[in-house]
Order: structure tokens, then sequence, then C-alpha cells
């Protein structure tokens, strides 16, 4: 049972908390014990340490903001203007703070904020569903489509936009790449055939492939009530990140161990079964390697994509917040930040964890 | 020593058997950048329905090419290879081989290992008796225990023998085995030698093996095939063993020819 739940940890990259667990079932409490407070303490040192260099930064910044700020009254409209500007920082009045990069604490409060319009725009959605609940449920009847909540998404309701792109991103990434990868992998003639055209569109930048498929898109649907922004930004998003694992599936198909070839040879395999049963179960490991950077890539990408297709999500999160330039418009891009950050993480600890499952070890 | 020689000691179980193996001015050519390079120069053999023959010779000699051509792996470049009367095109279960890395499926158990194979030659057969024939196999190399270990939770040895298993279920015509032990230590060699022999008697199956242990030709073979060093290589001597069967290893090694077998290998080894 131990050895087991450590094993799980281990596969989705928890593996630092296994002296913990031997410790408390009593196995070398002391010695595993202070495993743990040597592997835990140290990286939470380190995040203090990170926070401390951030907070005096932003201070400092935030001094020399100010002090232009005062320099400029001072030479302006003078003496008293300086101090009526001094005066007015000191006091944290909203109109005259400078503006630069925002300290921990108020990354904190914008946080909170956040939260806070959150559970305020989920209530009112609630209230919007019950208010319209009767009128939705006649309409039904009559064959039409219910009257939607169109009332400003929460920071909540854009993360999961920006999910939703990523992962519809990621699928056509993967029916694109992977089965294309499997063609050209085992083929010489057709990998090299093809060498040049993914050697070139690789580096394309993601802006560039966002401008193509806004090209192509527009001109395919005409349709006006279908998503388009969406439409856009999830193939390009799909685009930009389908790279790693074309790539990486040709060159896992065209290297298979050759005494599995050769297993396939003497029993005789047809071409179907010599795919799925040997070729592509020897380049998983190589495939969801591919597959991981692609994740990545999707979610690296889509910040910048969204920004510019104007579609719903963390992207235009932050750029709106640029543009709004309210007091703590800084600290909520810093937010995002974070945010962007970890749910980039764990997207790639789940593919690792996936990638653990499904492929086999070497011996 | 004269009399090692004659075919009169040859094993009574091979007397009136068709030849299953026939190889004809067999050639194998491969081309270097500097010309090209003869491994096989017209080779000529023949191995009997039922024989288990041996294949011995220096590295290099192109013992495991010529093994690699009679299995189909490895395209012919001269001559013909006869399997049962007919030409062999391409590679085939009846020809099953057990390489030398075990080169089991290593996202598979023990048992999907040997089924692969299985599927492929008895697709007719209830998926009961498919797993029946698997069993049986497994078992009977030892590894009643362990049929749904991933093949990469198996030692060597026991990869092996999951090998020696998904060859000998294929049903084939022939067994060729390219130096099946030679990743091995010494005593899980001896282990699969006994393992090898044992089911070979059961199955009574024409078997060509590779090796470069002279021991473990004269222990496993009727006949041992001595290969002259490339270039051009050929077949430059054989040697009868007639000891009786079934085989173990003690009666063997205390035949009082034992050692005449031996010295005859190691001699033209040395020459």
């Amino acid at each position: 049972m131990k050895e087991k739940t450590i094993r799980t940890l281990k596969s989705i990259g928890l593996g630092f908390l296994e002296p913990l667990i031997r410790a408390v079932s009593g196995e070398e409490p002391k010695k595993n014990l202070g495993t743990f407070v040597k592997g835990t303490m140290f990286p939470i040192a380190s995040i203090f340490l990170f926070i401390a260099i951030w907070h005096f930064s932003a201070t400092a910044l935030f001094n020399k903001e100010a002090n232009v700020k005062i320099e400029k009254a001072r030479t302006e409209q003078g003496e008293e203007a300086a101090l009526a500007m001094k005066a007015c920082i000191v006091s944290g009045d909203v109109s005259c703070q400078p503006n630069t990069l925002p300290s921990p604490v108020q990354v904190l409060a914008a946080y909170k904020t956040l939260w806070r319009d959150h559970v305020e725009i989920s209530q009112k959605k609630d209230e919007f569903k019950e208010k319209v609940a009767s009128t939705n449920a006649k309409r039904a009847d009559q064959g039409l489509g219910p009257i939607k909540y169109t009332g400003r998404p929460s920071f909540l309701d854009q993360i999961i936009t920006s999910l939703k792109t990523v992962a519809a991103g990621f699928l056509l990434a993967l029916l694109v790449a992977v089965p294309i990868g499997i063609i050209i992998g085992l083929s010489d003639t057709l990998r090299n055939s093809f060498n040049w055209l993914i050697q070139i569109l690789k580096p394309v930048s993601p802006v560039v492939w966002l401008l193509l498929v806004f090209m192509i898109v527009k001109t395919v649907i005409t349709d006006p009530n279908m998503d388009k922004s969406f439409i856009i930004s999830f193939i390009s998003v799909g685009l930009c990140a389908m790279w790693a694992t074309l790539i990486n599936t040709s060159m896992g198909v065209s290297s298979v161990d050759k005494d599995y070839i050769n297993v396939s040879k003497v029993l005789n395999l047809s071409i179907g079964q010599n795919i799925f049963k040997i070729i592509l179960p020897a380049s998983f490991p190589l495939i969801f390697t591919g597959l991981r950077i692609t994740v990545s890539v999707a979610w690296m990408v889509l910040i910048a994509i969204e920004l510019l297709a104007q579609s719903p999500g963390l992207g235009s999160f932050v750029w709106e917040e640029f543009q709004n330039g309210a007091n703590d418009s800084n600290a909520k891009i810093i937010v995002a930040m974070f945010i962007i950050g970890i749910i980039g993480f764990l997207l790639d600890r789940i593919m690792l964890t996936v990638q653990n499952l499904m492929t086999f070890k070497k011996a | 020593m004269e009399a090692l020689l004659k075919e009169e000691h040859y094993t009574p179980h091979l007397e009136g058997k068709p030849n299953m193996l026939v190889c004809k001015n067999l050639k194998k050519v491969y081309p270097t950048p500097k010309g090209e390079y003869v491994v096989l120069d017209d080779l000529q053999l023949k191995i009997r329905q039922g024989e288990f023959v041996s294949i011995i010779g220096h590295s290099g000699c192109g013992k495991s090419t010529l093994l690699t051509m009679i299995a189909g792996l490895n395209p012919i470049s001269g001559g013909n290879i006869q399997v049962d009367g007919a030409p062999i095109i391409g590679a085939g279960p009846d020809r099953a081989v057990v390489f030398q890395s075990p080169s089991l499926l290593p996202w598979l158990t023990a048992l999907e290992n040997v089924m692969i194979g299985v599927k492929q030659v008895f697709p007719k057969a209830t998926k009961a008796e498919k797993i029946e024939i698997c069993k049986y196999y497994l078992d009977k190399v030892g590894l009643g225990n362990d049929f749904d270990k991933r093949a990469t939770s198996l030692s060597q040895g026991m990869q092996q023998r999951v090998g020696i298993a998904r060859a000998f279920a294929l049903k084939p015509k022939i067994l060729l085995l390219d130096e099946p032990f030679g990743m091995l230590d010494s005593l899980t060699r001896g282990e699969l030698q006994d393992v090898l022999l044992e089911i070979w008697q059961k199955e009574k199956i024409t078997a060509v093996a590779i090796t470069h242990d002279v021991d473990e030709s004269i222990f496993l073979a009727d006949r041992v095939i001595m290969m002259t060093s490339g270039p051009h290589a050929k077949i430059g001597d054989e040697l009868f063993i007639p000891f009786k069967r079934p085989r173990n290893r003690r009666d063997v090694l205390e035949h009082p020819e034992y050692y005449d077998y031996r010295g005859y290998l190691i001699d033209f080894l040395n020459h």
C-alpha cells in the first residue's frame, strides 16, 4: 500500500513527499523526516527569497517613479505642487499613485479583488438563470434556444475559456500531427520530401499563423452565428503547437528498434497490425514527449493569440487590463501571469502522468 | 578420430527423414564504399527434418548472416534457400527465430508476447484455445506463474524463456536460434539449454542454432557445422554428435568420447 502510494506520487511528480510518507508510517522516522525537511524547506525558503527580492525591487521602482513624479510637479508647477504630490502619494490616494511594478502585497490584494468579482458575477449569473428559467422552458417548448447570460465574464470564466481553447487546439494538433507523423515516419522518401516544408513552417511566429488562419477562416466560415474568434484562435494554437508532435512522431516511428521490426516480419503481421501493435507502442515515448512540448507551446502561444484574435480568455484579460490602466491593473496582470504559469505547470504534470501511464519503460 | 565423422553414428531419429532445409550455392554480398564484400560464397547446406544443427565459427564469419538469410530477414545475393521443398519468400512464422536479445515487446506481458504470434498462426482457434497454447508453452519454459508479468519486469534469462516459448508456440517448420544464450551468465545459460532441449525433445522441430560456445554446440546438436572465417566463408567441416537423447548434461560431459569431439571442434577453430 505504502509503496504503491509512493509510486503513484512519483509518477505524478510529487516524489518529494516520499520521505514524509515513509516517516509517518514509522520507517526510519528521524532520517526520513530529515530528508523531507531538507527537500522541502529549501524550496520553500527559495519562494520567500523570491518574494523578498520582488518586494524590495518593487519598492525601489515605486520610489524612483514617485521621485520622478514629484520632480516633474516641481519643474512644471513649482514647489507647492511638488509637496502636494508627495502628500498625495504618501496618503495612498488612487489618483496619483506611481504606475510601476506592483509589490507582492498589491498582487495579493488584486487576486482577492478578482476572486470577489468572480463571486459577485457568479451570483448574478445564478439570479439571471432563476429569472429566465420559466421563459427558457417556454422557449424550449417552442423549439427556441435559451436566453443566455451576456454580462461581463469573471476572471475564472476567462481561465476556463482559455483552457477550452487550448484543449481544442491541442486536440487539433494531436489529430493532425500524429497521423501525419506516422505516415511520414514510415517512409524515408516521404520524410525527405516533406522535410523542407516542416523545417520552414516550424519556426513561423504564432502571430503569422493567426493572420493566415484569419484569412482562411474569414472566407470559409460565413455563418454569423459561429464563434469565429474562438475558431481562429484554437486553429492557430493547434498549428503553432503541432510541430513538436509531428517531428517527434515521425522520428519515433522511423527509429523503432530493429528487433521489434524483425519480430513483426517473422510473425508476418499485416501493415495495420504492424502499425498498431508494434510501431505505435514502440514510438509512444517519443510521441508523448512531443505531445508534452505541444501542450506547453499551445499554452504559451495562446495568450498572444487570444490577445490578437480578440477572443475571450486570459490573453484578452491581460490586454484589457493593460489598456484599462486602472490603479490595480498592473497587479492584475501579475496575477494573470502567475495563474498562467501555474496552469502551464499543471498541464505539463498531467501530460507527464499520462505519459507514465501509457508508455513502457526500458528494462 | 576418423570414426567420429562417419554417418553410421548418426542419431537414429533422423533415419529416412527428408531434407527440411536446403541451401544451394548460397552467396551474400554486402556493398561497401571500398567495393563488394563477399561474406558467404558458394555455401551448401542440407538439414534433415527433426535434426538439431549447431553452426559454430569465429565472430564475423557470417554465421548470423546465414541465419538471418534463412529467416528471410536478410536478402539473398545468390543461390537459393528451400524450406520443405519450396524456396523461401521473405520472413514468416514457419521459420521462428529466437534472437540473441530477447526482443520481447516491452509494453506487453509475457502471455501477450506469445499471444501475438499465436494469433497469427492459429487465426481460427477460439480465444480460450489460443490462451491455452500460450500458457502451455510458457509453462514448459518454467514461467507458469509469470503469465501476466510485463516483459520489462522479467530478468534477461526469463525474457529469453519467453522468447523460446514464443518461437515454439508458432509451431514452426524450422526453429532458428541466433546465439540465443549469448547475453546470459553461464548459470542461466545452462538452465536455458536444458529448457530448450527438453521442449525440443517433445516437439522434434528442425532446429538451427548459431553459437560460438563449443560445449553448447555439442550439448544441443545432432551435428555441428563449422564455418570457415570470412570473407568468402563456407562450410569447413561437420561433426556428428551421436549422444543418445534425451540428453542430460552430466551424461554428455562424462561420455568417454566427449573430449574427442570437443578437441576436434577447438582444433578446427584454432586453424
